[in-house]
């Protein structure tokens, strides 16, 4: 075959190849997709919806899932077979066996997105769609085990409380971030992931449940917060996604991360980012990064990058974003 | 709360050992069993288990070796071997192996396993390290504040292992009930909930344990406690509402707490002065890792072991071929023959099994035995981690961990020995990066082949006097773009099948020391070379069979062989090969080192030229590179087809040895298919593209 005919043919195969199997946006992996958007899916969502909004009308509904009505026909259709749901005067609401069902799909949800940060590396801007993604598949002895294997987690890594099996939910205690004047000290107890856009930029800026914040700046448009020893800029709107509990800011020391240490620089530590979550958070304690330990800067290799820390006695190589969770007195010791 | 103990030989006691990682703890472990041990996996986990057996004073004692962790709260694979094995398994000695250097690290795990048993020995391991480093440590004050038998020792001098001995002794006969008397002080809030507990768990009479270890239990939601105490529902309840209570931060309290203690303990305890060792450690640090002598310093040493293993295996490896091929090979046929043994079983075991067998070792036993033996005396030195550390910034840009730099060079050395060496890298997903592109690392096997073409076909091109280096250029330049490749298919696998962090990220740095040289010769001889030549010659014989079954089974007056390639032929042309190389590969899947004595095979057979040789159909041989060349390019071959080889020879599916230690590494059959397929598809759309391009040009 003439050389350039054969690469020619190779170049359009490889082509083709890559727009179909391309992991989620080629072809292949919006059929999947659609194809798992079915029915018993939808009717997990809808039954979702009812319980955190309450009852709604069937075309709210439809409305609420983004769906054509024949669809949404469809899905109210199996709810009613199932027992799930009730119709009366043209609202639909939970029964008993819906509410549990509901209950059951959050509990997964949360606890996915537990072992998501424990367990693994996944990042957290992506535990919400694997967790949306799991939530219909396991069954609830399946969640069961999976809670068990955690230690039976209470809160999920938002800050959300996990439903226990009989369905009774831990309170959540705390007041809206734009509720709190400047200068006020809180605590962070929950950021919801709903909707995408503005949870995505709150992980940016490096907002997570935990978190001690001071608001330095608040008006109508943007929250100026000073958090870990840097400051974060938030959009009002985003910010009403923010829960946090005010907190006593009597003996809060300032802070900088380890990554800006001088090598040869040495302080004590303070405390972990509450973004370091799941397994690196316990190794860094298991090493010693407990409040109190002075930890010194003492090599930083060719490229600059792992550095060498002496910590409780040992020489430890971490990397850029592994040294930015590690909290350390502002002031030299 | 008691639940039945293992039957267990009441003349035979179990010690289990537990230690940080570079501990000296194998050290300890091989001189208190010394060459009677065995080693194996977990059940059902790819995690190392040694286990072997001493004899003192009359009693037998079997010791256990359990992975080295930082800590007992289940995080890791390892950490919950760690953890299980002394929770459930209840071991009658547990010996802690601390490091001397580093006391203070060291407590935190010490401390973790005294909570949970109290029938401890403390063995302070790499006390001449210490006094090296000026460091000497008050054993005396040590034993009382822990309150338990305080061994010290050098282990790889063999110095306190008598004392171990009867230490263990002492705490395997005394009575069940140890009183510790020392309990560490938790973070008040983790007291709080213990206190809260602990009045309802006594009231509920559970003896044995003592009701503060059940306190703790139940605050890590242990599922087996909680089922013993599943008759009293109102302590689990408190139970759950004191976790509560904690929040999420119950393991940062509970490393506070050990740690204070720890620190207090360190400070009482360890006394250290500025010393020529730590020095000395500091200097070789500094340099290693600078930035104008780090990496020229890398590649010197990197050069200097692939040369020692080149060179160095040459002859060796001549000798066993005479020997094994030149000496037995005619020798096992005249003899069969003799008994007479049908000619054709003779050919099928002598020329097929035996030989192909018999190059397999030959090729692969001198080298592996130089460059594995050098590997671990780097590694005893302490200089690997800091390679990884040199490297980890090139490597985290292709969303891979600085280890993989280890592990690819142990690649260099056998593919299979590498994908074994991934197990230190603890992050999961890293470590199938690691897996799944080690085998861009040209192994030894394939260096032959390399070199050989290199000479046969690129070097030729060139004037005589530079034949020589342009052969070691190429083949150089094929090994670096197998470590770019590596690098790349990482970037790729990060951005699709594997996406996502590092899940842990930590390397520590041990101190530098001294090599055990007799020790590195042991374990690099057995626990790495002879495993794997093992394995690979399991593979190899029936290889040798498919090979001699191919050239001496006819259908319709020709060989299969020939059948084959002349159906292959097209396919092998577009890629810039043939159907000769095509079948070799096909055959060879069990062992690299047989592709060029098959090649050559193949070829003699398909051209029918003899050529001076044929001590047989289907005999697999090897001649000098001006024979070679001859031979070849009466079969059609041309330098599209050399180059073409040697790229194809690196890119092509893990021999079947790499593809059997994948799968028991990775437990999946997914993961070992994507390690088999990446190569290839990459080898093939490499070759293809080349060859038009050539054909172009």
């Amino acid at each position: 075959m003439e050389p350039r005919v054969a690469l020619l043919v190779f170049a359009l195969a490889a082509a083709a190849g890559l727009a179909v199997l391309w992991p989620r946006h080629g072809l292949l992996a919006r059929v999947i997709r659609r194809f798992r958007s079915t029915v018993p899916v939808l009717a997990d969502d809808a039954l979702k919806v009812l319980f955190h909004r309450g009852p709604h009308a069937p075309e709210a509904l439809g409305r609420a899932l983004g769906l054509p009505p024949d669809r949404t026909e469809a899905v109210l259709g199996r709810l009613m077979r199932e027992g799930r749901i009730t119709g009366q005067d043209g609202a639909i609401a939970l029964t008993d066996a819906g509410r549990a069902r509901a209950l059951h799909v959050i509990r997964t949800h949360r606890l996915w997105e537990r072992y998501l940060a424990d367990r693994t590396g996944v990042s957290a801007a992506d535990w919400h769609r694997e967790a949306e993604r799991v939530e219909h598949k396991l069954s609830p002895a399946d969640a069961d085990r999976l809670s068990a294997s955690m230690g039976r987690p209470l809160f999920d890594p938002h800050g959300d409380p996990i439903p226990a099996p009989d369905g009774t939910v831990p309170d959540l205690d705390g007041v809206p971030l734009v509720e709190l004047p400047a200068g006020a000290a809180a605590e962070v107890v929950h950021v919801e992931d709903e909707p995408a856009a503005p949870y995505t930029r709150l992980v940016a800026a490096g907002i997570a449940a935990g978190q001690r914040v001071r608001v330095v700046e608040a008006d109508p448009e943007q929250i100026v917060l000073s958090v870990e020893g840097g400051a974060a800029r938030i959009a009002a709107q985003d910010a009403a996604l923010v829960t946090a509990r005010p907190i006593d800011a009597q003996g809060e020391r300032a802070v900088r991360s380890l990554a800006q240490l001088e090598i040869g620089e040495t302080a004590r530590v303070v405390g972990l980012a509450a973004a370091c979550h799941g397994p690196q958070r316990r190794r860094l304690l298991d090493l010693g990064a407990v409040p109190g330990t002075p930890v010194t800067a003492e090599l930083a290799g060719p490229l600059g990058d792992p550095r060498v820390y002496r910590l409780r006695g040992a020489q430890i190589a971490l990397r850029r974003e592994q040294a930015a969770w590690i909290l350390v007195e502002a002031e030299a010791s | 709360m008691s639940r039945p103990a293992p039957e267990r030989d009441p003349a035979l006691y179990t010690v289990a050992l537990a230690g940080n990682p570079n501990t000296g703890k194998s050290t300890v472990f091989n001189a208190l069993t010394g060459l009677r041990q065995h080693t194996g996996n977990w059940p059902g986990k790819t995690v190392a288990r040694a286990t072997g057996t001493f004899v003192h004073d009359g009693a037998r004692y079997r010791v256990v070796d359990l992975p080295g962790t930082y800590s007992l709260v289940a995080g890791s694979v390892d950490e919950e071997v760690a953890r299980d094995y002394l929770l459930f398994d209840r071991p009658d000695v547990t010996v802690i192996v601390v490091d001397a250097t580093r006391l203070e690290r060291n407590l935190h795990l010490a401390l973790q396993v005294l909570e949970i048993t109290t029938r401890v020995v403390v063995c302070v391991n790499l006390l001449d390290e210490a006094a090296r480093h000026g460091i000497s440590i008050d054993l005396g004050a040590l034993g009382q504040l822990l309150g338990v038998p305080i061994v010290g020792a050098a282990a790889r001098s063999g110095r306190g292992m008598d004392e171990l001995r009867a230490a263990i002794e002492r705490v395997a006969r005394s009575p069940q009930a140890r009183p510790s008397g020392r309990t560490v002080p938790h973070a008040p809030p983790i007291e709080a909930a213990i206190a809260a507990l602990v009045p309802a768990i006594e009231a509920a009479h559970r003896g044995e344990a003592s009701a503060r270890w059940i306190a703790l239990r139940l605050l890590h939601a242990d599922e087996r406690v909680e089922a013993a105490l599943a008759d009293v529902p109102a302590v689990i309840e408190a139970a759950t509402a004191e976790r509560r209570r904690l929040g999420a931060k119950l393991h940062d309290r509970l490393a506070e707490g050990f740690y204070a203690e720890a620190g207090r303990i360190a400070a009482r305890v360890v006394r250290a002065k500025r010393a020529e060792g730590a020095l000395l450690d500091q200097r070789l640090d500094r340099i290693l890792t600078s930035r104008a002598l780090g990496f020229p310093i890398m590649l010197a040493l990197l050069a200097v072991v692939f040369w020692l293993t080149i060179a160095g295996a040459n002859v060796p490896s001549a000798m066993l071929a005479s020997l094994l091929i030149d000496t037995l090979h005619p020798a096992l046929r005249s003899g069969l023959l003799g008994l007479a043994v049908p000619a054709w079983l003779v050919g099928f075991l002598v020329d097929g099994v035996y030989l192909a067998t018999a190059w397999v070792v030959s090729v692969m036993l001198p080298p592996m035995a130089i460059f594995f033996p050098l590997f671990t005396v780097l590694e005893d030195l302490g200089y690997l981690p800091r390679v990884a550390f040199n490297l980890d910034r090139v490597f985290k840009a292709c969303g891979a961990h600085g280890k993989q730099a280890l592990t690819m060079c142990m690649g260099f050395g056998c593919n299979a020995a590498g994908v074994v060496a991934t197990r230190i890298i603890d992050s999961p997903r890293e470590r199938l990066v690691a897996i799944l592109t080690n085998n861009f690392s040209l192994c030894n096997g394939r260096w032959p082949t390399q070199i050989l073409i290199a000479s046969v076909f690129v070097a030729a091109a060139a004037p005589p006097a530079w034949r020589g280096t342009v052969a070691t250029l190429a083949v150089v330049a094929v090994a670096l773009a197998g470590i770019a490749t590596m690098f790349g298919a990482s970037w790729l696998l990060s951005r699709t099948l594997l996406r996502g962090e590092a899940s842990t990220f930590s390397l520590e740095l041990p101190p530098y020391r001294p090599p055990r040289l007799l020790q590195t010769l042991y374990t690099s001889l057995v626990d790495r070379t002879l495993i794997v030549l093992w394995r690979a010659v399991l593979f190899a014989a029936p290889a040798g069979a498919v090979i001699w079954l191919v050239a001496n089974v006819q259908i319709g007056g020709t060989s299969l062989a020939q059948h084959v390639v002349r159906g292959l032929d097209p396919l092998g042309v577009l890629l810039g090969l043939n159907g000769v190389i095509l079948l070799a590969y096909i055959v060879a899947i069990p062992a690299n080192e047989i592709v060029i004595p098959t090649v050559l095979m193949l070829t003699v057979h398909t051209t029918a030229t003899l050529a001076g040789r044929g001590a047989g159909e289907g005999v697999m041989f090897d001649a000098d590179p001006a024979a070679v060349r001859t031979l070849l390019q009466a079969g059609g071959w041309t330098m599209l087809t050399g180059v073409n080889l040697m790229l194809f020879s690196l890119l092509h599916n893990p021999c079947s040895t790499t593809i059997y230690t994948i799968y028991k590494e990775t437990g999946s059959w997914r993961w070992t298919a994507v390690a088999t397929a990446l190569p290839v598809v990459l080898g093939v759309v490499t070759c293809f593209v080349v060859a038009q391009l050539w054909r172009m040009a």
